[in-house]
């Protein structure tokens, strides 16, 4: 790490500043977080009185439960494709925001607001924009022949939750595609514009590549987003159904530990997921870091 | 060329159209009768009841008792964004000062401490969070849902990323005066970071704001109920089979968006230079 040339000299005030920090975080990090450890090794009896060691045995439960499997593959499809689809949708209008002269920033406004929106609020409006006596969006849908019930078709719940999850999740994704082109040099784009006439063979040779950086750091948060901040929007949107259908994993810790108070259970979800967020880490910056320079 | 920038336009459009339609939807809707959304649907033209639907959000309940108000939900909403952000800010400064201003033993191993916390969301541990909550006897209390939020390292990475390109000259010079430690702090390094300030605060405040999962867990006194779960309660409604009140349930939906969204559209500059900043 480095640290200033010049600095104060030895006294107590360096701990009076860094001690706020610290014991919140001891606090409410790590003993929470130690304690998922612990309590995933450990079996309650169903009135919480006692609860004695059993080793890996809640995690052989859940990994040989067909319903987390499940959930598993959910999660794993569900992430991939909010990912693909707002990232997409997000270097369209980034580049095409970025071709126009005029007006550049209003779009940026007009296109970034939906950021400051909640996930819950944005499910619950999702909730009666999809509802059948009310909503607009079944109507439209029965007008193409799609007889659409996401409370008991799994594939059209599936299909809600995701619109719904990239159309909160593309202003984040804009925001940086568009400060990723902008600080493409003018001398370079340029270059580009002389040497090769076609817009879409410049955009993948030149600047595609050169925004490849933005695009894997954009990755990782993308799928952050969808297994954890999407929790508000699936709780009020689906809650799950239909048939935990569209349960992801974060939904499932919530379910089996709050509602369910299966704690041993509970705690061994939390730490899979905390090695996958380790594994996601990793792979940032062990393989991302180094493949991707220019 | 000119149709080109034209098609350019147009597909910006849609997506402007895209974000913004299910909001005026409810919007609209949220300004006529139940009976007509009962009728016809959500409306895509605003009605003729005005905002009479918003006075009504921000005066009655839709909870089980009568003190979850919109307007009581409103405040405490506020006290955890403006709470949340400000807590995180002054934490964050004082601990990226001491990692970049001081030499400390074990300054290392303190730096990763801090910076593991940026591995593992509160979603990941909040049942073993609950139970530490409760265990201090701090459920439904601001304390409670604030504090344990701000054990992340995010507004301190950043903080400390802009300590570290402030000119050393002015700690020699501070020196020099024989400013204290305190002395440097409060009326060099603030003043210097009030931009930086402003752009974490816009960003913290919208997280703080609508935060949903760890407010329901925490909060079973409705007066600690903040509007972001307490618009939860209009689903209850729905799924007992009742017919709410669409135009007010809507109208408090559109409240518990509005702050945030309109932080986010004042502060235009700040809130990107924020983001990009804190993501990164």
């Amino acid at each position: 790490m480095a640290t200033k040339r010049v600095q104060f000299s030895h006294s107590p005030i360096p701990y009076l500043f860094i001690v706020p920090q610290l014991a919140i975080i001891a606090v409410f990090f790590f003993w929470p977080a130690l304690q998922a450890l612990y309590l995933s090794f450990m079996l309650e009896d169903p009135w919480g009185l006692s609860s004695q060691f059993v080793g890996f045995e809640n995690y052989v439960e859940l990994f040989s439960s067909s319903e987390y499997l499940s959930t598993f593959a959910f999660t794993l499809l569900y992430s991939s494709i909010v990912t693909v689809f707002s990232l997409g949708v997000a270097l369209v209008l980034a580049v095409k925001a970025n071709a126009i002269l005029r007006g550049q920033s209003t779009y940026q406004l007009l296109l970034t607001w939906v950021y400051a929106i909640a996930p819950a609020a944005a499910g619950i409006m999702a909730y009666f924009i999809f509802n059948r006596n009310i909503g607009v969006v079944p109507e439209f849908l029965n007008s193409f022949g799609w007889d659409f019930r996401p409370d008991t078709n799994s594939f059209d719940a599936t299909a809600m939750v995701i619109l719904v999850s990239v159309w909160k999740q593309v202003p984040v994704n804009f925001v940086f595609f568009l400060a990723g082109l902008n600080s493409i040099s003018k001398s370079v784009r340029e270059a580009a514009q002389m040497d090769c006439e076609s817009d879409s063979r410049r955009f993948w040779t030149i600047t595609f590549p050169l925004l490849a950086p933005t695009a894997f750091f954009l990755l990782v948060i993308n799928i952050t987003y969808a297994f954890f901040e999407t929790f508000g929007l699936i709780d009020t949107l689906t809650q799950g159904r239909p048939g935990g259908s569209t349960t992801t994993l974060v939904y499932k810790v919530y379910q089996d530990g709050f509602i369910g108070a299966d704690l041993g259970l509970s705690s061994a979800q939390s730490v899979v997921l905390m090695l996958l967020v380790l594994l996601l880490t990793f792979v940032q910056f062990k393989f991302i870091e180094r493949k991707v320079h220019y | 060329m000119r149709q080109e920038k034209l098609f350019d336009h147009a597909i910006l459009w849609v997506g402007v159209v895209f974000l913004l339609f299910p909001v005026w939807l409810l919007f609209a809707s949220s300004t006529h009768t139940t009976e007509t959304i009962i009728k016809e649907g959500l409306q895509f033209l605003p009605g003729g009841e005005g905002f009479g639907a918003y006075a009504t959000a921000l005066t009655s309940s839709i909870g089980g008792t009568e003190i979850a108000t919109g307007l009581r939900m409103t405040i405490n909403s506020l006290i955890m964004g403006i709470g949340f952000a400000v807590g995180k800010i002054v934490i964050a400064m004082c601990a990226a000062y001491t990692l970049v201003y001081f030499r400390i033993p074990m300054a290392n191993f303190l730096f990763w401490i801090i910076f593991s916390t940026l591995l593992l969301p509160l979603e990941v541990r909040i049942v073993p969070s609950y139970e530490v909550v409760s265990q201090l006897g701090l459920l439904n209390s601001y304390t409670g849902l604030i504090l344990p939020l701000i054990a992340s390292a995010t507004a301190t990475f950043y903080f400390q990323q802009f300590f570290k390109t402030v000119p050393e000259e002015l700690l020699e010079a501070a020196q020099l005066d024989n400013a204290n430690a305190f002395k440097f702090f409060i009326d060099i390094l603030v003043p210097l970071s009030k931009t930086m300030m402003a752009a974490m605060f816009i960003i913290m405040f919208v997280v703080g704001w609508n935060q949903y999962l760890w407010p329901i867990m925490m909060t079973t006194e409705e007066a600690y109920y903040t509007i972001v779960m307490g618009i939860k309660n209009v689903l209850s409604v729905v799924r007992e089979g009742r017919i709410p009140e669409y135009n007010v349930a809507f109208a408090m939906i559109i409240l518990a968006m509005l702050p945030p969204v309109a932080v986010v559209i004042l502060f235009q500059r700040w809130f990107i230079q924020g983001l990009v900043e804190s993501e990164k």
